[in-house]
């Protein structure tokens, strides 16, 4: 049983959770994910390492509460338990030797945009972080990124929180101005991540993302997550997250990642209706 | 005086048409009376040919003499002392080519149903015994087995009862391995894998899920935290496609993912948080077993229409004779001489059909079958909603990537140093698919049997020194 030890709400549907789990604290590194199950019935969920503590033992998980299984996440309490919490697993960012790189962060792939901007930091990189979100009240790690960033930029689709506009507008923006990157690092969800790539792909700047899809074992054994990259058939479980994003079929993914969607609406129906009777 | 019926006593089953609206097990099992029947039918010939048809030497004759005498806890104990998982073994061994293809009687008539009464054995003591099995003595060494599937799960019962203390480490979150996540409840009972699982606990050994070695740990470290010797069961886990385009549409599912969300996660039960497609015709590519147990799960969901597509013929399917015809009488429609070369899909990015050629065989090929050849404009669209590729799995590279010294083939299978299962790397021994490639469970588990031999011997000569 893997403990928690925090549980933070960071905005009304992102938490951040500390969660005790000493093996993976010991190997974890940016860029990899962990699996989870709630409950003992619960579905198996992938889901980015936010952070770690090798000392204390700790593992920290940021997750938007999207579905059944992550409502059923949100609903346990610091105290509480885990019954499955496995990984390191994936193939871990490779960071080494980039002297100057624009982190893009949209949403809460922002949770996962963070460390990998941390990591940079840490390793002497000159580190552009611009992060976008819907509106004001969804922002998140807003500090923590100006802690490692010498510049953040941010930008809300409505204006109520930094710019208006799109994190690809702020990019432009920040190549117009004669910055140039050794690489971008775009982590978001599939539609932003495939307009930063086009972006750029005109500039031929390096563009890293980390790919999101569904997966059950996440240990390259069903295959659910396979990817088209460069032409090629890629399970994100092993092979990434990371891909090279000039290379990645972002039209397939979005495909593949609607595979359950009126499923995943009639779970979060029905957990809805059971939290509320809970409460009441 | 022996039964000299010459028919073995077939098996009681579910009705075909009932059992393939349900998950519940088919084949029902021998009752007391058909058992010792059955079991009088061994003549207990001389030379037992049946034993070195078996994988890992069961003493057959003993145990069904027991039988005879209806001393079943007796003829329980003759099984255990070679097999850890018997009652596994009486369900999904290949008895036809083992011990039953031996058996003397089947030289004029039917042989003895050696896999029928090796799970009523099996069976009759997990709901009958009380008895608790005994705790080794120990030795004061340890080893580390990964994979709890049935190569490592023999080779730790195996090991635990000559005193090693025997830590098995899993990836997923409950073991079993492919007993577990692969073959369905209706041919092999969750329960009944849980149980043997239990038993082995009994005896001493822990069981660590949630531990992907290769990530989570690597080997290096199992023998730094004490282990003496690693045995490697990690399977053959990696799906094939078959590379055609179409195949990363919607309603595509490798048997893995298909087998995977159905028995390790439940999805064909009502309110099971992990979904999977109900679809209404699918196809099923691939004539081995893994496709016979996706083919008959595809069916159990609803699905109208289920067809096993194969490129050769139906002498040449793969699957054992058993599996196939119970899936022609669930009503699976076999497609063969059949090759898939397009996935079709709609505008949403689901699978709408399939374009497939027909085929003929021609001249047999280097496996000895005859090569299927296409035939010229024999092209034609089969109209389906899912698809699930079923062409084989090779063994994981998790674990050979993150092990200095640990040398595989061109298909990613461990070397080893013939039958003891000795890899390239000292005090580290592998068996089952990791070794094989795709095989059967009674292959790994006499792997497995093997290694824990050779462990055994190697840490005692280790001492000695």
């Amino acid at each position: 049983m893997y403990k928690i030890l925090e549980k933070t709400p960071l905005n009304p549907t992102v938490t951040k959770m500390v969660i005790e789990a000493p093996l993976v604290a010991k190997k974890a590194q940016p860029g990899q994910f962990i699996i989870f199950r709630a409950s003992e019935d619960g579905e198996r969920v992938p889901l980015t390492v936010a952070d770690y503590d090798r000392e204390a033992g700790t593992v920290t998980i940021i997750f938007q509460i999207v579905g059944g299984a992550t409502m059923e996440l949100n609903a346990l309490e610091e105290g509480d338990s885990l019954v499955d919490f496995v990984g390191p697993l994936g193939t871990p960012s490779k960071l080494d030797g980039l002297k100057k790189v624009a982190v893009v962060g949209g949403g809460v792939g922002c949770a996962i945009a963070y460390p990998t901007a941390k990591k940079l930091h840490e390793l002497g990189a000159e580190v552009h972080s611009i992060i976008g979100f819907r509106n004001e009240d969804l922002v998140i790690l807003e500090k923590e990124f100006e802690a490692v960033s010498s510049r953040v930029v941010k930008m809300s689709d409505d204006g109520s929180w930094g710019e208006k506009g799109l994190v690809t507008n702020a990019l432009q923006k920040l190549i117009d101005d004669g910055n140039q990157y050794d690489e971008v690092i775009a982590i978001g969800p599939l539609v932003m991540m495939k307009f930063v790539c086009q972006l750029t792909k005109k500039y031929n700047i390096k563009t890293t993302v980390s790919m999101n899809p569904i997966m059950i074992d996440g240990t390259g054994m069903c295959g659910g997550c396979r990817l088209t990259v460069g032409g090629e058939t890629k399970f994100a479980c092993v092979d990434g997250p990371d891909f090279d994003g000039h290379l990645v079929d972002f039209d397939e993914a979005m495909h593949r990642g609607s595979m359950y969607r009126d499923f995943e609406q009639h779970e979060r129906e029905s957990s809805c209706n059971l939290l509320k009777k809970e409460v009441e | 005086m022996p039964n000299m019926d010459p028919k073995k006593c077939p098996m009681p089953v579910q009705d075909p048409d009932v059992r393939n609206k349900n998950f519940e097990e088919v084949a029902l099992g021998y009752t007391y009376e058909m058992a010792v029947n059955e079991a009088k039918r061994c003549l207990g010939c001389r030379n037992h040919p049946c034993v070195a048809g078996c994988p890992v030497n069961i003493d057959i004759p003993g145990f069904i003499k027991k039988v005879a005498e209806e001393d079943l806890e007796g003829a329980y104990k003759v099984l255990s002392a070679s097999s850890a998982l018997p009652a596994v073994c009486g369900r999904v061994c290949p008895q036809e080519n083992q011990c039953e293809g031996k058996c003397v009687r089947g030289i004029k008539a039917e042989s003895v149903g050696i896999g029928r009464l090796e799970r009523f054995v099996a069976d009759w003591h997990r709901t009958h015994s009380t008895e608790k099995a005994e705790v080794p003595a120990s030795n004061g060494h340890k080893v580390a087995v990964i994979g709890s599937g049935p190569s490592g799960l023999t080779a730790a019962g195996d090991l635990a009862k000559l005193g090693y203390k025997v830590t098995v480490y899993e990836a997923l979150h409950t073991a079993g391995g492919v007993l577990v996540y692969g073959i369905p409840e209706f041919r092999l009972p969750k329960e009944i894998v849980r149980q043997e699982i239990e038993g082995l606990k009994e005896l001493g050994v822990d069981v660590e899920t949630n531990v992907v070695v290769g990530k989570t740990i690597t080997i290096d470290e199992l023998f730094d935290m004490g282990n003496e010797a690693v045995f490697i069961g990690s399977g053959a886990g990696l799906p094939r496609f078959m590379g055609i385009p179409g195949e990363s549409l919607n309603g595509v599912y490798s048997a893995n993912e298909f087998l995977t969300r159905i028995n390790l996660m439940k999805a064909y039960k009502e309110g099971a948080k992990t979904p999977i497609q109900h679809a209404k015709n699918v196809a099923i590519v691939g004539g081995g077993n893994v496709a016979m147990d996706a083919a008959r799960c595809a069916k159990r969901l609803g699905a109208e229409n289920v067809y096993i597509v194969y490129r050769r013929g139906m002498e040449e399917l793969p699957a054992r004779r058993e599996e196939v015809e119970h899936a022609v009488e669930e009503g699976i429609i076999f497609k063969t001489l059949t090759n898939p070369v397009e996935v079709l899909g709609d505008e949403k990015g689901k699978v709408c059909g399939m374009r497939c050629v027909e085929m003929e065989l021609g001249e047999p090929d280097a496996s000895g079958r005859r090569r299927p050849i296409e035939k010229a404009n024999s092209e034609f669209v089969l109209e389906v909603d899912s698809m699930v590729m079923s062409i084989g799995t090779s063994p994981n590279p998790l674990i050979r990537s993150t092990t200095p010294g640990l040398e595989t083939n061109s298909h990613g299978c461990i070397i080893t140093n013939g039958d003891d299962g000795l890899t390239t790397r000292d005090a580290v021994y592998a068996g089952g698919d990791a070794v094989t490639g795709a095989a059967t469970v009674i292959l790994a588990m006499g792997a497995g049997k093997k290694a824990a031999k050779a462990i055994d011997e190697y840490i005692k000569t280790k001492d000695n020194q």
